[in-house]
């Protein structure tokens, strides 16, 4: 299993950093779905990726080992784009680094 | 467009369904006869997916008493128990139940549904952590989304990953409460409890387990899985249901938390709804007792489960990890469920159809429940027509093993 050390994301612009996150969030899209694809801030998880409820549990739990932090289930229900994944992800590494 | 258009997609999946020819979530019963015996469509059926464990259902003495308290205290309270709904009964089950597992207090429900709403949302709150198997029943879930608690979900039966979790909240206020099953409903599977109990220890969490059906089933004297892994010491809060084990309907709460009362006033499912009827008070009362004065029932019920999955296993059929009174068979897609189900029923084996999204990991089950009233004949019946169909739809990889040699 990844570990999140691998990430580093140093002292990089915050584009650095959110396109680095986005890379990371499409290679696990690509892990839990066994197929290339393509992604964008505005693509809609469910619906553009085909995604059931298995799919996104599966999902959601690769991002949470890989970040290491758990999304409580309300704030998963608020996700709907990457967009909103990216900045979910963030705020709870910022929230747990405090 | 209507306000239920949004669940078409539902609709559509159910209308499938119901194309094949079956509607298995609207099965219905002509006649139920016994614990193990009905009738659907006209034809006798063994029942193999009741959840009637120890078979008390038909139970003459808590019959008796049913009808008794029926007789002599009416048909319902009219009322909930913090205004006319608490009767003697209701105090005297409480305390039994209390006593049963050893704990200083005891609160009934009107359904086990209701008491894991009422408990999960009472106990934790707004800062607090909420930890759920990710295979919890919809009625944990739903507790969940009743209370304002953080809710984090952890792989099922994996406590390495919730002490993952745990640990990531480690100076974060709030409460912790771990909610498990003790076997799980759909596939059978017990909690690896004694390493959730480690889990709860090293990090400071309440843990509560739900015995919903594995009371009556699993321990030396039937507390459940928290007695079968000498546990209970660890275990802040035990929840539970009558609708199983005691044959009746209702739920329940144990515990040694000292302010455990509190709950009367503050636990809304407890207080906005009516309280069970005296009749099933007393048939639960009486099936208490039974659960306690005879073990036999449990052994029984054990002896059952093992037939049963250890001869489906022998034949060649995927069950689920451990034999348990649960045993649930995985079907490879819908169609073939649908059909296997359909053709159980046309040879008078009556089980529940299991599929997603009720089903963990959208797998498709054929799941059974013994019971301890199930004679060993009954059990090879069932076993013979499960072979039967299963080499008629040519499931099994070897179709030719003889069923009775598979016990």
């Amino acid at each position: 299993m990844r570990q999140n050390t691998q990430l580093a994301v140093v002292g990089g612009t915050d584009a650095e950093a959110s396109a680095s996150m986005r890379n990371e969030i499409s290679t696990i899209f690509e892990e839990v779905l066994g197929r290339p694809v393509s992604i964008r801030d505005d693509t809609d998880i469910v619906e553009d990726l085909g995604m059931d409820s298995l799919g996104v549990m599966n999902f959601v739990m690769a991002i949470e080992d890989f970040y290491d932090i758990s999304i409580p289930l309300d704030r998963i229900a608020q996700i709907q784009t990457v967009a909103d994944l990216m900045a979910a992800v963030e705020s709870l590494r910022a929230g747990h680094a405090a | 467009m209507t306000l239920l258009a949004k669940h078409s997609a539902y609709k559509q999946a159910y209308d499938q369904l119901r194309a094949s020819g079956v509607d298995p979530l609207n099965v219905r019963f002509d006649a139920v006869t016994s614990p193990t015996e009905g009738v659907i469509g006209g034809k006798p059926m063994i029942l193999l997916g009741t959840n009637n464990y120890l078979g008390l259902t038909f139970d003459p003495d808590c019959v008796d008493q049913a009808v008794e308290a029926t007789r002599g205290q009416g048909t319902g309270t009219t009322g909930s128990r913090v205004a006319n709904g608490t009767y003697g009964g209701h105090r005297q089950l409480e305390q039994a139940l209390a006593k049963f597992y050893g704990r200083q207090h005891g609160m009934v429900f009107s359904t086990g549904y209701q008491a894991n709403l009422g408990v999960l949302s009472t106990l934790v709150g707004r800062g607090d952590h909420l930890m759920l198997d990710a295979d919890s029943h919809a009625s944990i879930y739903d507790g969940s989304r009743l209370g304002h608690a953080e809710v984090i979900r952890f792989r099922h039966n994996n406590p390495d990953d919730l002490y993952k979790r745990l640990r990531r909240l480690e100076g974060v206020p709030g409460d912790r409460l771990i909610v498990v099953e003790g076997i799980y409903s759909m596939l059978g599977d017990t909690a690896p409890l004694k390493e959730i109990a480690a889990v709860k220890r090293e990090t400071g969490a309440y843990l509560l387990v739900d015995e919903a059906h594995s009371m009556g089933v699993l321990g030396e004297t039937g507390r459940g899985l928290s007695e079968a892994a000498g546990v209970e010491a660890d275990v802040d809060f035990i929840v539970g249901t009558f609708s199983k084990s005691l044959g009746s309907v209702g739920g329940f709460c144990v515990s040694d938390s000292p302010d455990f009362d509190i709950m009367r006033i503050v636990c809304r499912p407890y207080m906005f709804t009516a309280s069970l009827p005296p009749g099933i008070i007393a048939s639960t009362l009486t099936a208490l007792d039974k659960l306690q004065a005879e073990p036999g029932l449990r052994h029984a019920l054990m002896r059952n489960a093992h037939r049963l999955y250890d001869g489906l296993k022998a034949m060649g059929f995927e069950v689920g990890p451990e034999a348990n009174p649960i045993v649930a068979v995985a079907m490879p897609d819908q169609e073939v469920a649908v059909m296997f189900w359909k053709m159980l029923l046309e040879g008078g084996v009556y089980l529940n159809l299991a599929l997603p999204p009720a089903t963990p990991t959208n797998v498709r089950l054929l799941r059974s429940s013994v019971s301890a009233a199930h004679s060993l004949a009954q059990i090879d019946t069932a076993l013979a027509v499960f072979g039967e169909v299963g080499r008629t739809l040519g499931f099994l990889p070897s179709g030719r093993r003889r069923i009775a040699g598979a016990i």
